[in-house]
């Protein structure tokens, strides 16, 4: 007699030590180590932090290590982990304008206070594999840095303040709201939309911003100032009631500087778009400038109607824990709903053959 | 039982909160009660709405049974079955009768629930109007309006062009008179069970961050038409395995010349009828 075979407790059990045995592969190469990650694949540790909303790169580099590589997994399993901790405050806003710059270029000007510094990137590289890279045990080829971050560089969107050629930002007085702890409504403010796309796929809202360049809302975009290197994080702790640095963390911003033709109460001026990731994550720091400023759009009295400006659709879509659980949902069993819907298909056969007699 | 981790995995806080919106929405019978949906160990989609519900009511003497596609064994209910006898060490049961709390994804047990159970459903998309109108401000503006007509229009175009309201699964209900109601993906097969159920009928959506309910003794309504009487799906044939010819049948298949079989979806209901006739 047939059984129907439905899984269970042992095929669940077997199929987590197959995928153990999967990621340590052949056992007579040497393991990777969380330091070797954290070192080596600096990137995907940064984003790993990013979208995994948790500054803490041995935790990124766990994840990316127990989730094989895969950046969806990893950020899956550093945000799980994260709805454990507890919140005993939040910082104060983080000064990038006082930022130790390691990177820092203006798409804006040609030379500014603190000057232009390329920094570590593959902007200019040729995209030539590196065949000695193969080879390992090279020497690695020592570099003298410009004496870089000494000098003061304010940041690009301050000096057009000065100037009133820009609006001015948010003053950062108000508490920001937290998406992980209340349910998102709309309109949503600019905090919290500025959270969702800061913990948001990197490669949707690549997509977004490409789409908005291509004209799908046009925001008209200067890469105003791009500017990586370390900040540090402040708190004010009740009972001392002043701000005490509790540490540093690398960060990469985006400021894009877009055009606005101004309105009867406003004259014209350039409008922000603003991005922020953990690390260096320049592409996404980007993309999520565009976005934040497409999300703009209803706010400076512009029309919304492409996908860019679409605040449910923007912010609905574009967290990858979400959309990655829901679409392989469909790998779950649906075979009642299955059931139902041949049933009902069977019928509407059956009394179209008998019509058709 | 794992350590390290609070009675039922998330903290006392997180419980308040969800259950002031479960409160919530059991004063608003069918009313979607927007909550702050924690991340979970578990894939969205997977079941977290229905977890972290569970996770709310569940006491340490409570007895869970999570069932999927109706059945105990199937792997996302023996995972989720396993994650709350690892986090709040509660006894577990396949047992319709002996269990207080039920979890289940896209059916109700077909043995009658009792006074005092409490039925947990997981929820992909809470809002019946969502295929209709995309918007989540366009639809809470139409359920605050009760403004329905598009979903009577949606089931009437369903007659016009096929004869039948085609809807088989997710079939909308109206709760209480008043709101419309997504029922979780049961089949409609499994509608008239949820209207005046003596148990409580908790729903959670944990990526959509929506809990919605139906209080014991609440009237759970299937749209339909006068001239379109509500009907549920009947089989031809008989469980092959109890002969019950009043479950919902799964069908199985054997080979690939047309065989197949139809047995009962509902594991524990299938496994106690044919108890009895061993006896």
């Amino acid at each position: 007699m047939y059984v129907a075979v439905k899984g269970g407790e042992k095929a669940i059990d077997n199929a987590h030590a197959l995928l153990a045995e999967d990621r340590r592969g052949d056992e007579t190469i040497p393991e990777l180590t969380l330091t070797q990650i954290d070192q080596q694949l600096g990137l995907a540790v940064d984003r790993v932090m990013t979208e995994g909303s948790v500054y803490d790169r041995e935790l990124a580099a766990l994840a990316l290590k127990q989730a094989q590589g895969d950046a969806v997994e990893a950020i899956f399993l550093l945000r799980a982990y994260r709805t454990t901790l507890p919140r005993f405050g939040a910082s104060q806003p983080v000064d990038t304008g006082a930022m130790a710059i390691r990177r820092r270029i203006s798409a804006a000007f040609k030379d500014l206070p603190g000057g232009q510094v390329l920094g570590p990137t593959y902007d200019y590289t040729h995209r030539l594999l590196d065949f000695a890279l193969a080879a390992e045990g090279a020497p690695r080829a020592s570099v003298e840095s410009a004496e870089a971050g000494l000098e003061p560089a304010p940041r690009v969107t301050d000096v057009l303040h000065h100037q009133g050629l820009i609006e001015p930002s948010g003053n950062g007085a108000d508490l920001p709201g937290d998406l992980t702890r209340q349910p998102l409504n709309f309109p949503a403010g600019r905090d919290l939309r500025l959270q969702n796309l800061a913990r948001g796929d990197e490669g949707f809202l690549l997509a977004l911003a490409y789409s908005s360049q291509r004209g799908y809302g046009n925001t008209h975009p200067f890469a105003g100032e791009i500017r990586m290197g370390e900040v540090a994080v402040e708190l004010v702790p009740e009972e001392l009631g002043f701000a005490i640095d509790i540490g540093t963390i690398t960060v990469t911003e985006c400021q894009m500087i877009n055009q606005f033709k101004g309105s009867k109460d406003i004259p014209p001026q350039f409008t922000r778009g603003y991005g922020l990731t953990f690390g260096q994550g320049e592409r996404k720091a980007m993309a999520m400038a565009l976005v934040d400023r497409s999300l703009r759009a209803e706010d400076l009295g512009e029309q919304a109607t492409n996908p860019a400006q679409d605040q449910e659709f923007v912010l609905y879509h574009s967290d990858n824990v979400e959309a990655s659980g829901f679409v392989q949902h469909l790998k779950l069993p649906h075979y009642v709903d299955f059931q139902s819907e041949l049933e009902m298909i069977r019928r509407l056969r059956r009394e179209n053959a008998e019509a058709a007699q | 039982m794992s350590t390290g981790y609070n009675f039922a995995y998330l903290d006392e806080q997180t419980k308040r909160m969800l259950r002031r919106a479960i409160l919530k929405a059991v004063a608003i019978p069918g009313y979607q009660v927007p909550f702050g949906s924690r991340e979970m160990p578990l894939p969205y989609g997977w079941g977290t709405g229905g977890i972290q519900v569970t996770a709310a009511v569940i006491g340490a003497d409570d007895r869970l049974k999570v069932i999927d596609q109706g059945a105990d064994d199937t792997t996302n209910a023996v995972s989720i079955r396993r994650f709350f006898a690892r986090t709040a060490g509660v006894a577990t049961t396949e047992k319709t009768r002996e269990a207080t709390v039920i979890q289940t994804r896209h059916r109700i047990p077909e043995t009658p629930l009792s006074e005092g159970q409490i039925m947990v459903y997981q929820v992909p998309i809470p809002e019946p109007l969502r295929w209709l109108e995309p918007r989540e401000t366009e639809t809470r503006k139409m359920h605050a309006l009760a403004d329905y007509g598009a979903m009577h229009v949606k089931l009437y175009e369903d007659i016009a062009r096929f004869g039948h309201i085609a809807t088989t699964y997710d079939y909308p209900v109206l709760v209480g008179g008043r709101y419309l109601m997504r029922p979780s993906p049961i089949p409609k097969f499994d509608n008239p069970k949820m209207d005046n159920s003596p148990a409580l009928q908790l729903f959670g959506a944990g990526r959509e961050k929506r809990i919605y309910a139906v209080p014991p003794y609440t009237s759970v309504k299937s749209l339909d038409f006068e001239d379109h009487p509500f009907e549920v799906q009947r089989w031809d044939q008989a469980c092959a395995l109890c002969g019950s010819t009043e479950s919902f049948l799964d069908e199985v298949v054997t080979d690939d010349q047309g065989g197949r079989m139809y047995v009962c979806s509902d594991s524990d209901y299938c496994g106690e009828r044919r108890q009895e006739q061993g006896q």
